[in-house]
């Protein structure tokens, strides 16, 4: 069979064996293929997506807002009807973001910019009793915050007659953001109107909130905007009877 | 050596002569109980400008420019004035207030000014009253003082609506005043306005003279009525 050179011939049966093989492959990926379609379409068949529970909207109350007006230096309630939530601590977010909102519209009797995405978050804790002395109400001030620290409280202030706070009274923390902090504008009156209306709108709306501290991005903050003091306890009845 | 004894001796029995004279002056003569000292606390300062006011100035040179004012105004009338700054200076809060109680000063005034509102905002502290007691906590010191406060803003009151000033009280929590045990109201000093319409702003030299002036005669009044 050789002639001149080598011829290599393929055996009948290693021919017969590669179409066989091939033939094999062909199958198996075809069978494969059908598998993988077929698990495929079980998994979209498993998968429930319809919508488990209705999206929920809270229905519209009827909100008070104690609004700052920086002409006359007066607070004035509103009524505004807003979705509140159930949750307290999200009632009163809503609350004050709806307050803030009207703050940082052009028309605002008390421009403070930022809008309801300054106040972060709201913590209603069981409030403190404090050392508290009912304040005289003869000065004819307009704003009069009462405060007392329970860290710092007078000793001769503790002794005196002191009304207990109602049971099951509230501290609520309200913890700012530090965008709205630096952008409020300094004074003492600007900074002062915008604690009294938080402290005021919030007891409006939750009684039980009786005393209010703030926080700026979780950390105490010592004034709003260089004026008015938040590492103290206020008392937010005093504010809202103003 | 007997010369020293005897110059001791008499330096001694001398000294201990003297000591009944001391102990049984009047204390009016001895502290400040006699004198009439206010505080002027020019808000703000170095690296603190405060407000940006109107006329582009910063609060912290409007406080001072009206705290030297008042001062060589209080000083010509026979007032001894302390202030908490002369200078474009960075004074930390609790050093003021520790200014203002050493002075032991029958009035104290702390200077701001803004550019919202109307003529003059008078603030006395929102601690409520309790009586003066000898160490009190630091931070409510100014609850010992919070009625003379009033008065104290009353009198301020009287004054600059006898000179046309637009007044408005309130009552607000400014750590600087809430730590000082005198009498004490801060002042936030607005351009002067009829409506909408701006009648003087904080830089004009004739409403801040008429300011001062009125303050001025309001510390007068107040020093007449303290003794």
């Amino acid at each position: 069979m050789a002639l001149g050179g080598s011829l290599t011939v393929i055996p009948r049966y290693q021919k017969y064996l590669f179409v066989l093989l091939l033939v094999g492959s062909l199958i198996m990926a075809i069978v494969l293929w059908n598998l993988r379609e077929r698990a495929h379409q079980r998994l979209v068949a498993g998968e429930d997506s319809a919508p488990t529970q209705a999206p929920e909207v809270a229905p519209s109350e009827q909100a008070t807002l104690v609004v700052a007006n920086d002409s006359d230096s007066s607070l004035l309630t509103q009524v505004r009807s807003l979705p509140l939530p159930e949750d307290p601590g999200s009632r009163a977010r809503a609350v004050l973001g709806k307050l803030l909102d009207l703050y940082a519209a052009p028309d605002a009797t008390h421009p403070v910019p930022g809008g309801a995405a300054s106040v972060a978050q709201v913590f209603l804790l069981p409030a403190p009793q404090l050392g508290v002395v009912p304040p005289s109400s003869s000065h004819p001030a307009a704003p009069d915050p009462h405060f007392r620290d329970p860290r710092f409280a007078d000793p001769v202030a503790k002794t005196s007659a002191t009304p207990p706070q109602p049971s099951g009274s509230q501290l609520a923390v309200v913890n700012l953001t530090g965008s709205f902090v630096s952008s409020h504008p300094s004074g003492i009156e600007t900074e002062t109107l915008t604690v009294l209306s938080i402290c005021a709108t919030l007891h409006a709306n939750l009684p039980n909130v009786t005393q209010v501290r703030f926080l700026v991005d979780g950390e105490p903050h010592p004034t709003l905007a260089g004026h008015a003091d938040l590492t103290r306890t206020y008392l937010a009845s005093d504010a809202v009877s103003q | 050596m007997r010369s020293i004894n005897w110059a001791l001796a008499v330096l001694v029995a001398g000294g201990l002569a003297a000591l009944p004279a001391f102990a049984q002056q009047p204390p009016s003569a001895l502290g400040p109980q006699s004198r009439f000292v206010v505080v002027l606390d020019a808000a703000h300062g170095g690296d603190d400008p405060g407000a940006r006011l109107g006329s582009g100035q910063p609060e912290k040179a409007l406080t001072l420019v009206l705290s030297v004012k008042l001062r060589s105004l209080l000083a010509a009338r026979g007032i001894q004035v302390v202030t908490t700054r002369e200078s474009d200076a960075t004074v930390d809060s609790n050093n003021r207030a520790e200014t203002a109680n050493h002075a032991a000063a029958q009035a104290c005034l702390i200077l701001h000014a803004s550019e919202s509102g109307s003529g003059v905002h008078l603030f006395a502290s929102s601690l409520a009253p309790a009586p003066p007691t000898h160490f009190g906590a630091w931070k409510t010191a100014q609850a010992g003082s919070v009625t003379r406060s009033l008065a104290l803003a009353g009198a301020l009151n009287s004054a600059l609506q006898r000179s046309g000033i637009q007044v408005t009280l309130g009552r607000t929590a400014l750590p600087t005043m809430d730590s000082m045990t005198c009498p004490a109201v801060a002042l936030e000093i607005a351009p002067e306005r009829d409506g909408q319409k701006l009648v003087a702003g904080l830089d004009n030299a004739g409403y801040q003279t008429r300011l001062v002036r009125a303050l001025a005669d309001a510390l007068l009044e107040w020093r007449s009525e303290a003794h």
